[in-house]
């Protein structure tokens, strides 16, 4: 039971770590999927994270710190997206640019605004996104088995989790069900195509990028409000790229951006408990080992060794109507 | 000839410096940044301290990334600042590059002790394993299911010294204490990582513990809530942290850099060079106690940790340093 126990744990921690993530995911899907790259995920949510802890400290509502945190991403994607869609900029250069915007900017803001050194006051109350426990959670605690499951890794996340999860199957269905989600891949793949059948390329791609916006800045609002109770400095900690990486190990598809988050954020999980790891395997394993496995699978994958992943074919490339 | 007018300039830039009144002090603070509410913040404190004291002013730099340190130093150096007061373990080398070329600047480094052959540098060090040491002694007394627990920020030898002597006062108030340490990461970003914190904490909190000690600059502040979300007690480190969560941060593990910068600026250009390493003998390390912890430990706690620390001063205990042999009796990491 014990052992039953700390599974429950660990998964549960899994889908804490991997919430961030998948929501980032899912942004950087929609994107990429209508053919902008997308490295600024980083920078999205940093800045969101920035902004719903800020807005959180100062209203007392984590609700209008939340759509605070949007807003500063949907402006951080809109640069984006006019770097690269309107003026047909390089997609990965504008993405570097929003990563290191955000990473000064929320500091000096922060700085500006609080005179706390670059981080915002704690949160309290409202404030924050508190667990929710869902219906009989407490009286079913008792059952065997699935009273454990259900009270320790079911519920008591916080909305924004269960948000982020039903997200998976809405972004199958707008994708792959939808006449938006069938252009919205097309313009991923042959945007002349798109074009010729007298749909706009460029609105469907702000469109995309809109979408990867409003999604980066939940998980940005995530973890400074709902993880955390504010913003420190720096604190997404690459948990954009790794995203990113979980993209490419998806090959760009929802259900396995879900699986490949779930597996990135087990990882962390496992790195919070080296005693498991002893105990199931025998030996001692290094926590850098188990951070640097997204990477090294990710590289595995792009290497062709396990299946092949194949970005969407006009990806990175901005459309030029006539030459 | 280029490198020639350089010179000229650096010189001419140094004497006209020279002859100005007096020279204005530098602070060079480390990465995590001047309010880390940590390591940083207490040498502001101590800085502050100086300025409403004498009314003096200092120039002030944070550093942004590991490039910066050596340029910030000879910046600082050719615009005729003394003294230059540098915070943390990474000025170790840039010092000893950039000290042998400015004979007449005193330096001071903080963390670091361990320079040769450099006659104007004060490096100062703290017996941070006697501080960890009374506060692992609190965990272990206040600890109410045997099993206290350590988070480190980044894997480096000076937050192994720390856990090493919460360790061996954990095992001193309570031989039976079980003892749990994690360090964040090995990156710098291991200092900025609240949610890894927070997660760290929890992990420890299902294998039993109820104190937790955070030695992990930014990364801490997710400890420190976490563990005062979840009704356990935390212990916070460097600056006194027990008033981000009154009542619920059981001590902190004091680093008294406040009395250090504020000392080398009182001395000014005349601060004593040298290796200085302050212990609970100099009061340069020990432990808070206030109004926001007041509650939470009993004359019986105090009356023990302050024996230990006489103890400790007087030579009859003895904690082991990490530093000694890069292992620790204690606990392994």
């Amino acid at each position: 039971m014990d052992a039953y126990l700390t599974i429950l744990q660990l998964l549960d921690s899994t889908v804490r770590l991997a919430t961030p993530l998948l929501l980032a995911c899912l942004a950087g899907l929609y994107s990429e999927r209508a053919g902008i790259f997308d490295i600024g995920l980083e920078g999205k949510m940093l800045a969101a994270a920035f902004f719903s802890a800020a807005v959180a400290a100062v209203t007392g509502s984590v609700w209008v710190g939340l759509l605070a945190g949007i807003a500063a991403s949907l402006v951080l994607s809109a640069i984006h997206g006019i770097a690269s869609i309107t003026f047909r900029g390089n997609q990965l250069i504008s993405g570097v640019a929003i990563n290191f915007l955000a990473a000064g900017l929320t500091v000096l803001v922060a700085q500006a605004w609080f005179r706390q050194g670059g981080r915002t006051p704690s949160l309290f109350g409202k404030g924050r996104f508190e667990p929710i426990t869902l219906p009989f959670a407490e009286s079913l605690q008792s059952v065997p088995i699935i009273g454990p499951l259900y009270y320790e890794l079911i519920s008591g996340h916080s909305i924004l989790v269960y948000l982020a999860f039903a997200a998976v199957p809405f972004t199958w269905w707008l994708l792959f069900r939808t006449r938006f989600g069938l252009r919205l891949r097309a313009v991923g793949e042959n945007p002349a195509a798109v074009d010729t059948a007298g749909v706009s390329v460029v609105g469907l791609r702000f469109a995309a990028v809109g979408i990867c916006g409003v999604l980066c800045g939940i998980a940005g609002a995530y973890l400074s409000t709902a993880l955390q109770a504010g913003f420190v400095k720096d604190m997404s900690a690459g948990r954009g790229f790794i995203a990113l990486a979980a993209l490419i190990f998806a090959k760009w598809r929802p259900w396995h951006a879900l699986y490949a988050t779930l597996l990135f954020g087990l990882f962390g999980a496992l790195e919070t408990r080296p005693d498991v790891i002893e105990a199931v395997i025998g030996m001692k394993v290094q926590g850098q080992l188990l951070s640097a496995l997204p990477y090294i699978m990710t590289v595995i994958i792009l290497a062709g060794f396990v299946g092949k992943a194949i970005p969407p074919r006009a990806g990175g490339e901005p459309y030029v109507k006539e030459r | 000839m280029t490198l020639m007018t350089k010179f000229l300039g650096a010189s001419a830039a140094t004497a006209l410096m020279a002859g100005a009144a007096f020279a204005e002090p530098a602070l060079i603070y480390d990465l995590g940044g001047k309010f880390d509410k940590s390591f940083n913040e207490a040498a502001f404190n101590g800085a502050q301290r100086w300025v409403e004291e004498t009314g003096g002013t200092y120039r002030e730099i944070e550093m942004q990334s590991e490039a910066q340190r050596e340029q910030a130093l000879r910046r600082f150096a050719d615009a005729g600042a003394n003294p230059i007061i540098t915070m943390g373990f990474g000025m170790a080398d840039p010092l000893s590059s950039v000290a042998p070329d400015f004979p007449d600047t005193k330096f001071v480094v903080v963390d670091v002790t361990w320079l040769e052959g450099l006659d104007n540098v004060r490096q100062i060090g703290f017996a941070e394993h006697e501080g960890s040491y009374l506060v692992g002694m609190l965990a272990a007394l206040a600890s109410k299911t045997g099993t206290v627990s350590f988070i480190g920020g980044m894997d480096i030898p000076l937050i192994r010294h720390f856990g090493c002597g919460f360790a061996q006062g954990a095992k001193a108030a309570n031989p039976d204490v079980k003892i749990i340490a994690n360090m964040t990461g090995t990156t710098p970003d291991a200092w900025n990582d609240p949610v890894k914190g927070s997660e760290l904490t929890k992990a420890q909190i299902s294998q039993g513990s109820d104190v937790v000690f955070a030695a992990a600059g930014g990364t801490g502040v997710g400890v420190l809530q976490t563990a005062a979300d979840s009704g356990i007690l935390s212990i916070g480190v460097d600056s006194n942290q027990n008033h981000l969560h009154p009542g619920k941060v059981l001590t902190s593990m004091l680093k008294r850099v406040d009395n250090a910068v504020y000392d080398a600026l009182k001395a000014g250009e005349n601060v004593e060079t040298g290796v200085f390493t302050f212990g609970l003998a100099e009061d340069g390390v020990g432990y808070a106690l206030d109004e926001n912890n007041a509650s939470l430990i009993t004359a019986e706690m105090k009356a023990t940790v302050d024996a230990a620390r006489d103890s400790i001063i007087s030579g009859d205990t003895k904690v082991v340093s990490y530093y000694e042999n890069d292992s620790c009796p204690a606990i392994d990491f």
